[in-house]
């Protein structure tokens, strides 16, 4: 049996090294600019982007409202996009045969290329911004999906069937949870897609949000200011992929601590027979 | 034997593959008569690609033969599928349900209640040595304990016959000496009928009531023993003269057979059985 007082010793090792390794890096940085006498329009020092993050906090919230409201909206439109073709493309060889190459296709057209044209048919609202996040995020989803909806055991759907299974049944009961640890990888690569899509479309076109923070910053020569931007856009991105592995690991706790079993190369060895 | 009593006569089974694309036609079984009774502990040996999984898979209705019948109690049914309680070789547990929720899919499947299905396979979890481990993962179990979950839901899914393909073939040696006596134990309890595939004389002989011997390409019956030795059977008859016979007697043809030459023994095979 796994001990359950590991736990919380586990965490501690998971999270302690990163942490360790950003205040390392974050002291070299600090010190590089403080004894090299950089100049703060070109790389500031940490400790003055936290200071800058604090000034401008309304500023910035305001502002990563608009851009979080865009990509939890993209990334909804992605995910339904995604396994909707993902569905689509398993259920039938014909239709695989005719969309799956368009749909690496559809990767190779430049999406940031596109965006304007995207602006010119939907005008500066949501719109555009989420078409692009959508454009740029549903392909991780779809790709995966499709991998995962293969990946039920062809001997297992057989097994299915000598148990009078129908095919919706097959699909219930072992296509679909077979799929879902897939599904969940392109989820969370699509998270880190979705903010760089959003930061994109708001260049284009926008009169709000971060990206087009940036870009007002990026004129002004605001170094610091445009650092305290990333900080809060990156920590969009990290907050959606936690929040996606969260549920995540609801969902298939099964996932989670069968792996866990592999890795620990199997430290129980439960009685042969009784 | 009587056909009549017969829980399966399989005459004149024929299976030919269509070769696709320029390759010839494959004939994977070629008259193949196999017979047995009710209550009946009945093995197929032979060596890879003689044609097992082929007929396995016409008997649990997967696959329609070429020419031949299948006749369960003497009938031959318009379906197969469902009537016949198929292990594949590989445990086919999902690992997205527990031990107990994977030995009740077959009941599931069945329209039987939840609350109902646990407790019929709950009263069966100390006979097959899972005690203790209804709520774990597949994941968390041994390889034995893995492929007496796989009998279990096999058992409860309720048919009468029952196909095992190389059940114990992935297993140590030791554990697998156990495992057969484990399973001789608990079907001479039942007396269900069982028709077992293994590459292993051995465990052939030590399990059953008669042995069939197939060679490759096309796959055909070239013996068949019946092996009259007293039951229930200690692991201690494996040393016995008789027992050394038998495994002899079968080792011939089963070398020839792997060799790919032919075995010519005047035609033994019906003869035999009766």
């Amino acid at each position: 049996m796994l001990k359950r007082g590991s736990r919380g010793r586990n965490i501690a090792e998971r999270v302690l090294p990163p942490l360790l390794f950003a205040v390392f890096v974050l002291t070299v940085w600090q010190l590089y600019v403080v004894l090299g006498d950089v100049k703060e329009s070109t790389l500031p020092k940490p400790t003055e982007v936290v200071t800058s993050i604090w000034d401008n906090r309304q500023l910035l919230w305001d502002n990563a409202w608009v851009t979080i409201k865009e990509i939890l909206i993209g990334y909804a439109a992605a995910i339904v996009i995604g396994v909707g073709i993902a569905v689509l493309i398993r259920s039938s060889r014909r239709i695989e045969r005719a969309v799956y190459p368009w749909l690496v296709v559809s990767q190779m057209v430049p999406i940031p290329a596109i965006a304007p044209i995207l602006v010119i048919w939907t005008g500066f609202d949501l719109r555009p911004k989420v078409m692009v996040i959508a454009l740029v995020s549903f392909f991780p989803i779809a790709v995966n999906t499709i991998d995962g909806l293969r990946a039920a055991d062809p001997e297992l759907l057989n097994l299915l069937k000598t148990l009078k299974a129908n095919a919706w049944q097959r699909f219930r009961k072992a296509q679909l949870p077979a799929a879902l640890p897939f599904m969940f990888s392109g989820l969370k690569v699509a998270a880190a897609f979705s903010v760089i899509g959003a930061v994109f479309a708001e260049w284009v076109g926008a009169s709000d949000g971060l990206g087009y923070l940036i870009l007002v910053l990026n004129n002004q020569t605001a170094t610091t200011d445009m650092f305290a931007v990333i900080v809060v856009l990156a920590s969009i991105g990290i907050g959606l992929f936690l929040i996606v592995s969260l549920i995540e690991r609801l969902l298939l706790p099964w996932y989670y601590e069968s792996r866990e079993v592999e890795s620990e190369g199997l430290e129980l060895e439960p009685e042969e027979i009784r | 034997m009587q056909a009549a009593g017969n829980k399966l006569t399989i005459e004149g089974l024929s299976k030919t593959y269509r070769g696709s694309g320029g390759g010839g036609n494959v004939t994977a079984l070629k008259d193949v008569g196999i017979e047995i009774g009710q209550g009946e502990f009945v093995s197929i040996v032979g060596p890879s690609g003689c044609g097992k999984s082929t007929l396995f898979n016409i008997i649990a209705g997967l696959v329609k033969p070429s020419s031949g019948k299948v006749l369960l109690d003497g009938d031959q049914p318009d379906e197969l599928l469902g009537r016949v309680g198929y292990m594949p070789q590989k445990d086919m547990l999902m690992p997205w349900r527990t031990v107990l929720d994977n030995t009740t899919l077959g009941l599931e499947l069945n329209g039987v209640r939840k609350k109902k299905a646990h407790k019929q396979a709950l009263a069966e979890f100390e006979r097959f040595g899972l005690a203790g481990f209804e709520k774990q993962w597949p994941a968390k179990l041994s390889g034995g304990m893995k492929q007496r979950a796989a009998l279990l839901r096999t058992f409860l899914a309720g048919r009468e016959l029952m196909l095992l393909d190389e059940p114990f073939g992935a297993l140590d040696a030791l554990t697998r000496a156990q495992m057969q006596e484990w399973l001789l134990d608990v079907w001479q309890e039942d007396r269900k009928t069982i028709l077992f595939v293994t590459h292993d004389v051995e465990e052939a002989v030590y399990l059953s009531d008669r042995v069939y011997v197939m060679s490759g390409r096309p796959g055909k019956v070239v013996l068949c023993v019946d092996v009259k030795l007293d039951r229930p059977r200690k692991s201690e008859i494996t040393m016995s003269p008789e027992f050394l016979a038998l495994k002899q007697r079968l080792l011939k043809p089963l070398e020839a057979a792997v060799k790919g030459t032919h075995f010519i023994d005047d035609r033994p095979t019906r003869e035999e059985a009766l």
